[in-house]
């Protein structure tokens, strides 16, 4: 029986697959970007774009930092992935984000960009990301543009649904992808029903400085915890994880995991867990993670952890309960109001809607349809709002313009589908080029959506760019969508695979931009305030070097008295305190990367010299017209 | 009306290059001098090192610790002056004011001759032949790939606006005091 459905269900799989290149191949034709488009998304020289974009680098573990609607990339901010060009993950100073309980991990999978929000509005803060491999949440502060901060996840086997925020950025979430044994044992994997869990993490942030603290977890059925959003408005209080794999299966999940027709998303009163936490509920787990961030004097520094509060969510009713959700959901997604709640179906041929106000109509009613691994199931019929019939195929993921519509991504039939919130009819729908993930609006997912435009985030681009070999860019496509119809402005290539990405208005963010670290604050205990300053001491085996930059030399630039296995570290601090003028340095034969000084700041690199001789050192950023003679030499003898 | 100018510079020399399209320049004020924005005056002393220029250090400067003396004895002068009514009082006080104004112009002149004349020719990296780089004293300049404009700041519109209505008052005495001699003839 089961052998017979899986056979049919490949088949149609297959067939959504052999259409979805129908569809491609038949739109190859068409070209974007006409008409008015080349005004609409020209940014004169000199002057600046309308947002800022933050697109997740996926597997590259960046973050990058793009100008809507010119497309154009201004930065690339590193958080989970060592960086040469910044020194990030290189230097003594930043080293310590990349500490896990796993060792030194220079890189991970960053898949949802998250800005900060104040009252359910995006307020240009900070951008919260996950590290989707090895269970990690980073901060990055939007003064800087800089990771200041990496929390690591324990008890969860990959940091999936994350880090979604409460409406006033009370808690990041981090939700288990893989379900693993929790805690962690040696079993047999065909065990999994028995022995595999899932934890959905809340993790406090302090309003005042962002400072990341994990709060609690709740312990769910092992299931795969896929995507999330809060809830607002009237579900505030709530969140909402999309879910797959309820068959539990743990061979062949692409064609066991695809056996039930409906799954589940979860909601979480996450109210209710606070208060049940306050109360003293729950249990203290043993668990060690690492928390790590930059301190006051601009130093990393890493802390390990112990020990979680876990509320296993059987135990505690009215923590979490299932909504029926066709297919093997993959979005899920508020509307501004809060009162929908949006799934997309991967292999469903409908999008379903559920409605808040009914589901908690339905819990008042104890309108279950039994429960699941002794979480209530509410009846499908009782909390869904309205199904998109017919959108097309593959709904993954729907943002919001604030005007009534959702604008859902279709990988399998690559497009955009708009449609109307309460009738549920698609009004529009525009080719991508091809298979869209996740799409954009700016705001798109907040109380208030700026609207304007939609961007989609496509996994593959075939015969859009000159071709570059086997691999070719990933990339994102600027859509207008102030008129009824949408339209097609803009392609532009991206970093990595560009998952999911979040916007705002450029001027939440551009006036509280640092231009450099005042001197006088600068407290890193190898920083000096003056060339006079500079020195050399030797403690032992180890030699440090306290060297200042400025426009346009070092000091000392003639180091001498280095022997053959020393351990050198050279301190460098930028005494510019000018705006735009970072100084680098690098010294020969380095096996580690150059140093990227911003003015006022002291960044610290390590070098281990292995042979005699007089070795040069130079500044790598071109600063003035005397930068070519902004070198030195270190002397080293056997 | 001239405690004001403790609160105000009493003049700005401002620098534009494209470098610096954020503006950069020296606020000098009754007791210190400062960058107009954060960190100006570091750039400034930076790029000065180019063409061997002496760092610009404020609590170096004299004249800041004297000027404040000068001010109060202007002010309490000119409060005196105004206690007693009397004219004569008052042109006095205006041509303590005038020579007060003119020694800080000319002082001002002499600093600004010995920072841009007196070059360390041996460390400068820029040397142009017969270049100096004197600031104006007021009005506008080329030096190098900088136009440094020198005009007075708010306190200096101030000291300049008592002193103008010092001035009216006493025109307005004189005429007043003219009147009826000419109604007496």
């Amino acid at each position: 029986m089961n052998a017979y459905r899986s056979i049919i269900i490949t088949s149609s799989a297959l067939l959504l697959l052999m259409l979805a290149t129908f569809v491609g191949c038949s739109k190859k034709q068409e070209v974007g970007g006409v008409g008015d488009a080349p005004a609409k998304v020209y940014v004169a020289p000199g002057t600046y774009d309308e947002f800022y974009a933050f697109m997740s680098g996926g597997f590259s573990g960046q973050v990058s930092v793009y100008g809507l609607p010119s497309g154009r990339l201004f930065r690339v901010i590193p958080v989970f992935g060592q960086d040469p060009e910044k020194a990030y993950g290189y230097s003594e100073e930043t080293k310590p984000l990349l500490n896990t309980t796993h060792g030194f991990i220079p890189w991970d999978d960053a898949h949802h960009p998250q800005l900060s929000v104040t009252d359910g509005q995006t307020d240009g803060r900070w951008l919260f990301i996950n590290g989707n491999n090895t269970p990690r949440i980073a901060r990055i502060d939007l003064t800087t543009f800089e990771t200041v901060e990496t929390i690591e996840i324990p008890n969860s086997g990959g940091n999936h649904g994350s880090p979604y925020l409460t409406p006033n950025t009370e808690y990041v979430v981090a939700s288990t992808r893989f379900s693993v044994p929790i805690p962690q044992k040696d079993v047999p994997i065909s065990s999994y029903k028995e022995n595999f869990k899932g934890t959905i993490s809340y993790i406090k942030v302090d309003s005042a400085t962002g400072r990341m603290n994990l709060a609690f977890q709740i312990l769910v059925p092992g299931i795969n915890y896929d995507l999330s959003r809060a809830g607002k408005g009237p579900s505030y209080g709530w969140s909402f994880f999309s879910s797959y794999n309820s068959e539990q299966a743990n061979t062949q999940l692409e064609v066991n995991a695809s056996q039930n027709d409906k799954d589940f998303i979860a909601a979480v009163n996450w109210k209710l867990a606070e208060e049940l936490v306050a109360q003293g509920k729950g249990e203290q787990w043993p668990a060690s993670y690492y928390h790590n961030y930059m301190d006051a004097a601009d130093v990393g520094k890493s802390e390990v952890m112990s020990g979680v509060r876990v509320l296993n969510a059987k135990e505690h009713p009215g923590l979490v309960y299932y909504l029926p959700t066709p297919k093997s959901p993959h979005g899920c997604d508020v509307d501004p109001s809060g009162e929908y709640i949006v799934a997309g179906g991967k292999l469903a041929a409908l999008i379903p809607v559920h409605s808040f106000s009914k589901l908690q109509r339905a819990i008042a009613n104890k309108d279950f349809d039994g429960e699941y691994d002794g979480i209530p199931i509410l009846k499908y019929e009782s909390v869904i709002a309205g199904e998109v019939k017919e959108p097309g195929l593959g709904p993954l993921h729907t943002e919001f313009d604030g005007l009534g519509y959702g604008y859902t991504s279709m990988f399998l039939s690559s497009e955009i589908v708009k449609w109307k919130i309460g009738t549920w009819e698609v009004v529009d729908r525009i080719p991508t080029y091809y298979s869209i993930g996740h799409l954009m609006i700016p705001g798109g997912d907040t109380k208030q959506p700026y609207g304007k435009y939609v961007v989609a985030l496509n996994k593959i681009t075939k015969d859009r760019y000159l071709p570059t070999g086997p691999e070719l860019t990933q990339s994102a496509q600027l859509i207008d969508i102030t008129g009824d119809k949408m339209k097609l402005l803009l392609d532009f290539p991206t970093i990595g695979e560009p998952h999911y990405a979040q916007a705002c208005p450029a001027t939440l963010i551009k006036d509280k931009s640092k231009r450099w670290y005042p001197i006088e604050e600068n407290h890193n205990p190898y920083a000096i305030k003056a060339e006079g300053d500079a020195r050399v001491e030797r403690d032992g085996k180890t030699v440090h070097v306290y060297m200042s930059t400025i426009r346009t030399h070092f000091a000392p630039d003639n180091i001498e008295g280095v022997k053959v296995g020393d351990k050198v570290y050279f301190h460098v601090t930028n005494l510019e305190q000018d705006w735009d003028v970072p100084h680098g340095f690098s010294v020969m034969g380095s096996t580690n990367s150059e140093l990227l000084i911003l003015p006022g700041q002291t960044r610290t690199i390590l070098w281990e010299p292995k042979q005699a001789g007089v070795i040069p050192f130079y500044c790598t950023d071109f600063c003035s017209a005397l930068h070519q003679e902004m070198q030195g030499w270190i002397r080293v003898s056997s | 009306m001239l405690s004001f100018t403790y609160f105000f510079p009493l003049w700005e020399i401002t620098l534009e290059a494209p470098q610096y399209p954020e503006g950069l320049g020296l606020e000098i004020w009754i007791n210190q001098m400062q960058g107009q924005h954060p960190g100006d005056l570091n750039k400034i002393n930076n790029l000065n090192h180019y063409i061997g220029m002496k760092t610009i250090k404020p609590e170096s400067i004299p004249e800041l610790k004297i000027m404040p003396w000068v001010m109060r004895g202007v002010m309490l002068l000119g409060l005196l002056v105004a206690a007693t009514g009397r004219r004569s009082w008052l042109t006095f006080w205006l041509l303590i004011f005038i020579a007060v104004a003119a020694a800080g112009l000319v002082d001002f002149y002499l600093w600004g001759y010995d920072y841009g004349h007196n070059l360390d020719t041996e460390h400068a990296i820029i040397k142009v032949p017969g270049m100096s780089y004197q600031p104006p004293v007021i009005g506008a300049k080329k030096l190098l790939n900088f136009r440094a404009i020198s005009l007075p700041g708010i306190g200096g519109w101030i000291a300049i606006g008592s002193f103008t209505i010092g001035l009216l008052v006493w025109l307005w005495e004189m005429r007043r005091q003219r009147k009826p001699a000419t109604n007496a003839a």
